[in-house]
């Protein structure tokens, strides 16, 4: 076959990557985005197969047979929830095999008696280091997803130093690797390094800073491919992980200003514990409760209702519930909206996944900055398993760990309802201020069954 | 040699800043489809490994890694563009009931 073939099917399978993620900036496009790189990785494919220097395709044919055959009900029997830990695990997949590729080419090389150094070698220790590394760092976040691993930060004595440390001996060895030839060790204790490496990085990381995380996973996955590109001199590659590693970048940026943090304060900072006392001591001020009958009068006689959902939702599966209470609203007139902050939920979006699944239409969900201005004329603010990103101390209080992060104004509407299992502070420990005013009413309960006893008391009530 | 690495980073600094640009302008109503999505796109590495795992002249070793390679990348791709597709299409505007 014609060289020119798969040339051409790498240069218009680039040009679909690009149209993919332009199409994908509004709902109206987004799904000829993903029909876009669908044909771009077809075509990218299919030229692959047709170079003459491969030959064996039995082995190919059975890995994308398997492939396929895993991926597919992992795509579809996942339930919307569990998107983030998909998404863990998808990163770790893609990131295992461009790191594995990293190694085939250098084992590759060794073997025709031609060890790779210099750029070729810079190119395939950064594929391995961040491929491995986010290999196994993506397998931690998963099991922080899924509560195999225990979510709160895991910290000990020194673990800066010691990170530090590992960090260094894996670059002297990939350095050296890069200068010269080296002995058969170096490349496997280079390895067993950055997979170590990748698990070490996500010990000390608490579930509320998963969205960062995730999306920084993202990037480096992305990272390995483009490497990747430079190690096989395959601009198709360069191109399409580039992108990714923009993509995850922007979006990992995004979250750390929504939480007004640096990376450095996200990666090592360990966030989320200690501050445990200063909360337990808070939990005797007083609070006023509501019932579901209450509450349920209050929502009918509001013109404006804005609810808040937050990871909480999301565990209690009460989006299909909440539908049916943005239903009931609607028809008795109530304007129902939903506020989002960027960082509800466990990765960037989270919370408009869960919505649409529910059926809520797209125009309804707003932005942070969209919605804010609009509180002081709301009516009714319904915080449903939301709590840090609505907490007034995040405005005014120095000391607290959250000081200066952005937080959607609920409590400058006219009522505020909170949704809530029971006083417990939430991820972070940090006493959440809104729950003591006076015109807030804590609904206690389980956030699905809540919503539904007011969906009933609505529904009794004409 | 040196213009093939040339090319390879006129491409790069091209590529990123695009990346940037594009990615800008996804609502953040999409990110977490603009995630899966780009996910599933780096998964074009299966390039790589198929090139490594069909080459003839690769060793074993290399042969047996990078068809490992190739089953881990169409799991990547195969989930990756599934799942953004089933989450796009709950995306709605008005109802459709």
């Amino acid at each position: 076959m014609n060289d020119s073939f798969w040339q051409a099917a790498y240069i218009i399978a680039a040009l679909c990557v690009v149209l993919s993620i332009k199409w994908l900036n509004s709902p109206v496009t987004a799904r000829n985005g993903v029909r876009a790189g669908e044909f771009g990785m077809l075509l990218a494919v299919i030229g692959t197969l047709l170079r003459h220097e491969v030959v064996n395709f039995q082995w190919i044919a059975i890995a994308v047979v398997a492939g396929a055959a895993v991926g597919a009900p992992l795509a579809y029997l996942m339930p919307m929830t569990s998107v983030p830990q998909l998404t863990a695990l998808s990163h770790a997949f893609g990131a295992l095999a461009a790191a594995l590729v990293g190694s085939a080419e250098y084992y590759k090389d060794v073997a025709a008696g031609d060890p790779t150094t210099g750029f070729k070698m810079v190119a395939l220790v950064i594929e391995s280091l961040l491929g491995y590394l986010t290999t196994t760092a993506s397998i931690m976040a998963f099991g922080k997803l899924q509560e195999l691993v225990p979510t709160r930060p895991m910290t000990y004595k020194g673990q800066n130093f010691v990170n530090l440390i590992l960090f260094v001996i894996a670059a002297v060895l990939g350095v050296w690797m890069i200068m010269t030839p080296t002995p058969a060790w170096v490349f496997p204790a280079f390895t067993v390094l950055s997979l170590l490496f990748g698990v070490l990085l996500i010990l000390p990381i608490g579930g509320g800073d998963m969205p960062t995380v995730i999306a920084l996973l993202n990037s480096y996955a992305g990272a390995a491919a483009c490497a990747m590109g430079f190690a096989l001199g395959n601009r198709l590659l360069i191109i399409a992980g580039s992108l990714n590693a923009a993509s995850g970048f922007i979006l990992s940026v995004i979250m750390c200003k929504a939480m007004n943090r640096s990376f450095a304060n996200v990666l090592f900072g360990a966030f989320g514990q200690a501050q445990t006392s200063t909360a337990a001591a808070a939990t005797t001020k007083p609070v006023k409760s509501a019932s579901a009958e209450d509450a349920a009068a209050i929502l009918e006689s509001a013109r404006r209702v804005v609810v808040i959902p937050g990871y909480g939702m999301a565990v209690a599966q009460a989006q299909h519930k909440l539908r049916e209470l943005t239903d009931a609203l609607t028809k008795k007139g109530v304007q129902v909206d939903f506020a989002i902050h960027p960082v509800a939920g466990r990765m960037p979006g989270h919370m408009n996944v869960l919505l649409a699944e529910a059926d809520i239409p797209y125009d309804r969900m707003h932005e942070m900055e969209d919605i804010n201005p609009d509180f002081p004329e709301v009516d009714v603010a319904l915080v449903i398993g939301a709590n840090d990103v609505v907490n007034p101390v995040a405005r005014h209080d120095k000391n607290s760990p959250i000081y200066g992060m952005p937080i959607l104004d609920a409590d400058k509407a006219h009522t505020v309802m909170i949704i809530k299992r029971s006083m417990n502070p939430g991820f972070a420990g940090i006493d959440n201020e809104l729950y003591y005013l006076d015109k807030t009413l804590m609904l206690f309960g389980d956030a699905k069954s809540f919503t539904g006893e007011i969906v009933k008391a609505l529904a009794g009530s004409h | 040699m040196t213009t093939e690495i040339e090319v390879s980073l006129y491409v790069l600094v091209l590529a990123v800043p695009l990346g940037l640009e594009l990615v800008k302008r996804v609502s953040p109503l999409l990110h977490t489809p603009l995630m899966s999505l780009t996910n599933a796109i780096s998964a074009i590495s299966v390039v790589g490994s198929i090139l490594v795992a069909g080459n003839g002249g690769s060793p074993m070793l290399s042969k047996v890694l990078g068809t490992i390679a190739v089953m881990f990348a169409t799991i990547n791709i195969v989930a990756g563009f599934l799942i953004t597709d089933r989450m796009l299409k709950m995306f709605k505007k008005k109802e459709t009931k």
